[in-house]
């Protein structure tokens, strides 16, 4: 078989089992969020995804993966290993605000505080970071992604369409609603 | 103009990657090679499409594929481009005649003088599987790529 063109859709479908979930599981809307702690980009949309999500309440479902941009972002990875981490203790939220807040302080210790902010068991934290227990777990969002056609951070999927039009709250939330009919 | 659709022989080339290194075309023969025809070295975003690729070298290395970056910069530009991404793959400088090897592809914008955002892969026999042109603007990541990889070794195994 050989081809010309191509459409990126999200090939990877959301798994309540394993994805990191805001919103009722049968709310008509799913706004999937590729995103990378240290991109000054997916900080910029942080709280316009919040906004949108207070907009449309009950009738979306917000779904976060990582994608971390190594080669531009010392910081990201070992972020969004930190954000799983505190997944793993059931705290996954409260980090991934805290990441996004504070951008430009993802240090290691920074890191940790944070951790220590969101109420984590620091000892199983200290031990996870230091055997890269979820780099596996980053990885595989990363290549997931990859292959939905992720081209930067952040990329956003509605009900599995790659979204690529603005993000400003007004742009979005107009798509989010026409999605949500 | 269209770029060279699938099944078309890719035509051959011989261009600089660096001022005593020069990458032929014939010579990647056996492997599948990914050729990435960009408008022009630093584009003002956070990822690039080539940090991307570049990030992905070890996805492109299971299916044993060459990658190659193509545009109208000279060598110079190229090089600075490369430190500067920390890229380690090839770019290959489309530069003198300029743009030649980009529209024997079918890979070049006469308004802009520049390569248009092309991919194509070829496969072991030099021959183009998938081929895809994405509006200047627009990254156009790299799913179709691996999937076209993906195809490749799957027609290999049958």
């Amino acid at each position: 078989m050989t081809t010309t063109g191509w459409q990126s859709t999200l090939t990877v479908p959301v798994d309540p089992e394993r994805d990191h979930i805001q919103g009722p599981a049968d709310a008509p809307v799913t706004l999937v969020e590729y995103g990378d702690y240290q991109c000054p980009y997916c900080g910029k949309a942080h709280p316009i995804v919040q906004a949108a999500q207070a907009q449309l309440g009950d009738r979306m479902r917000f779904v976060f993966r990582h994608f971390p941009i190594t080669t531009s972002h010392r910081y990201a990875e070992e972020a969004a290993e930190a954000a799983e981490a505190a997944g793993a203790q059931g705290r996954f939220w409260p980090m991934h605000d805290a990441l996004y807040e504070h951008q430009d302080r993802l240090t290691d210790p920074d890191l940790r505080g944070y951790a220590e902010e969101a109420g984590l068991d620091l000892e199983r934290y200290d031990a996870d970071m230091a055997s890269h227990a979820h780099a596996e777990r980053v990885r595989e969002d990363f290549m997931g992604g990859v292959r939905s056609g992720v081209n930067g951070t952040p990329s956003f999927y509605i009900n599995g369409a790659r979204y690529d039009d603005s993000y400003d709250l007004e742009t979005l939330v107009a798509a989010l609603e026409r999605a949500a009919r | 103009m269209t770029p060279l659709p699938a099944g078309t022989p890719a035509p051959d080339f011989e261009l600089r990657s660096t001022a005593d290194e020069t990458t032929s075309l014939s010579d990647l023969r056996g492997r599948p090679v990914v050729l990435v025809f960009y408008p022009a070295d630093f584009s003002p975003t956070c990822t690039d499409q080539l940090g991307l690729y570049q990030m992905l070298l070890p996805e492109f290395e299971r299916y044993d594929a060459v990658l190659l970056g193509i545009s109208v910069d000279n060598l110079w530009a190229h090089k600075a481009f490369a430190a500067d991404r920390n890229l380690t793959f090839p770019l290959l400088a489309d530069f003198e005649p300029k743009g030649e090897v980009s529209r024997a592809y079918g890979a070049y914008n006469d308004e802009a003088g520049t390569s248009r955002r092309a991919l194509f892969v070829l496969d072991g026999d030099g021959v183009v599987s998938w081929s895809f042109v994405s509006p200047n603007k627009v990254n156009p990541g790299a799913d179709g790529i691996l999937a076209a990889l993906e195809d490749l070794q799957k027609e290999l195994a049958t």
